[in-house]
């Protein structure tokens, strides 16, 4: 059974978000997504100051099988992006939560978290798959 | 459930990500498919095939069986354990299945067919050796195991006495040998040095676990691929079937036209195809980001093609493919991506060779 920190929340699409407190949400994929693509080879990140509303595709995650979109999870605008990615997207695989980080949102409404799924939630939509 | 392989568990105790391959329970990964890649390009891994079908033919008209069945001519095979790439076509001159064939004498021969397409291998195989003086037996007692890569001549020492290993000592690539209770080959998928070796069922999880404790790195499918997709070896039902003829699959070199007289199942198609012009299988490298993957559309001069092979290349960092297009193809094309025409090189497909960029 694959990682779910209990103090994420979750997008339906294997997003993973982290309140950072200050309006921020930091943005990556959940282990069991980085499982399913297997080895990343390419990361393509939006650019810092990007305009983004929920549901937009936002970011490509390239790996050895397959091309995935990864999508915003939340409206706002784009306020960083992990450009050690560029050179090392394994870190993806290595440290899904960690140093794996994709981007980060400021959100213009806060509350937006409640849409998403708890760990619990969203390892119960894994099960379903 | 799949069919297993004697190694099934092994595979599982050694963390593999198992998958369905045609049918059979194979390991995709025990980890990093790109870190067995390297493995293999760098020091030395190891594959269980033993999912492919050995079969072997014996009796006084092998050799006039063998040069009417396959396209390639056993007459050429002079020394013993001399193995050939061939296929196997049908009367279209589609491709069946590729396959190694190996020359014991006039009268015995072992063929190592695919896995995916056994059933229809073995029954067209019956089907044509009915007409000869031949019998065929698949060796469903034996397994495989591919040792590949520039260390495979050191780690093979692990696992043989030294006087096993003499016999094999600086043996020519594309021969096999009779050793104890194996059959070694220096054969394989990966573009390296290496060996294939036919190991008794009984034997083959010992010599595994000997081969594992040596530091071999065990290697999964995902990373056969991108190898043998890099040496520019075709996969059988993606580069070619049996819709396909080896002229457009980049396998004319393994047809033998001649000498003229022998009639081999194909050939008059293969002349007719050759006579009217046909599509070609070239190579494709893609220096930006993105990756090349089966099915996308190429546009070359005079006409559109389609990626038979596609992959990130993980010796020289970006990606590669296999794509049949028509043959007025010139030195670049458009691969349609992700909505985006990017631009391509066109190149003869097989891309690294003993580690090293060939481009």
């Amino acid at each position: 059974m694959s990682n779910i920190p209990a103090d994420l929340k979750y997008a339906s699409t294997h997003e993973w978000v982290r309140d950072e407190g200050d309006g921020t949400f930091t943005v990556g994929i959940s282990e069991h997504a980085q499982e399913l693509l297997g080895d990343m080879v390419f990361v393509e990140l939006p650019d810092v100051g990007d305009k983004v509303a929920t549901g937009d595709d936002i970011a490509v995650a390239e790996s050895v099988k397959a091309a995935s979109d990864i999508y915003a999870p939340m409206t706002g605008e784009v306020v960083a992006v992990n450009e050690d990615l560029e050179d090392a997207p394994e870190t993806v695989n290595n440290d899904p939560y960690g140093d794996g980080w994709l981007f980060r949102i400021k959100a213009d409404d806060s509350s937006e978290l409640d849409n998403l799924l708890d760990a619990n939630t969203y390892e119960a939509s894994i099960d379903e798959d | 459930m799949g069919s297993r392989t004697p190694l099934y568990e092994a595979h599982v105790k050694a963390g593999a990500k198992m998958v369905d391959f045609h049918g059979w329970d194979m390991p995709l990964n025990y980890g990093s498919q790109i870190e067995e890649h390297h493995a293999v390009r760098r020091d030395c891994g190891v594959f269980d095939v033993s999912h492919m079908t050995i079969v072997d033919v014996e009796g006084p008209q092998a050799q006039a069986f063998l040069r009417y069945l396959l396209a390639n001519d056993v007459a050429k095979l002079k020394t013993e354990g001399k193995a050939q790439y061939t296929s196997m076509l049908n009367e279209n001159g589609g491709v069946i299945d590729d396959l190694i064939v190996y020359f014991f004498s006039e009268t015995a021969y072992r063929m190592v067919v695919n896995s995916a397409t056994r059933d229809r291998d073995l029954a067209w195989i019956e089907k044509v050796a009915a007409d000869f003086d031949v019998t065929t037996k698949e060796r469903d007692d034996m397994g495989m195991l591919a040792l590949q890569g520039p260390k495979a001549a050191d780690k093979i020492q692990n696992v043989l006495t030294a006087e096993q290993y003499a016999e094999i000592d600086g043996m020519k690539p594309f021969v096999g040998k009779d050793v104890g209770d194996y059959f070694i080959a220096t054969t394989g998928y990966t573009g390296e040095k290496g060996y294939e070796i036919v190991v008794p069922a009984e034997q083959l999880e010992a010599l595994w676990n000997d081969l594992l404790k040596a530091d071999v790195a065990p290697c999964g499918l995902g990373a056969r691929d991108t190898l043998r997709l890099e040496a520019g070896m075709n996969l059988y039902g993606q580069d070619m079937d049996e819709n396909i003829t080896p002229l457009e699959a980049n396998m004319g070199w393994s047809v033998a036209f001649e000498p003229a007289d022998r009639d081999f199942i194909g050939r008059k198609a293969l002349e007719q195809k050759k006579a009217e012009g046909h599509d070609k299988l070239v190579g494709l490298v893609m220096e930006e980001k993105g990756v090349l993957r089966h099915g996308q559309k190429v546009t070359v001069e005079g006409g559109e093609g389609i990626i038979t092979s596609g992959t990130f290349s993980p010796t020289l960092g970006f990606s590669v493919a296999m794509a049949r297009v028509p043959s007025s193809v010139g030195d670049t094309a458009e691969v349609e991506m992700r909505k985006k025409q990017m631009p391509v090189k066109v190149v003869k497909p097989g891309f690294v060779r003993n580690g090293q960029s060939v481009l």
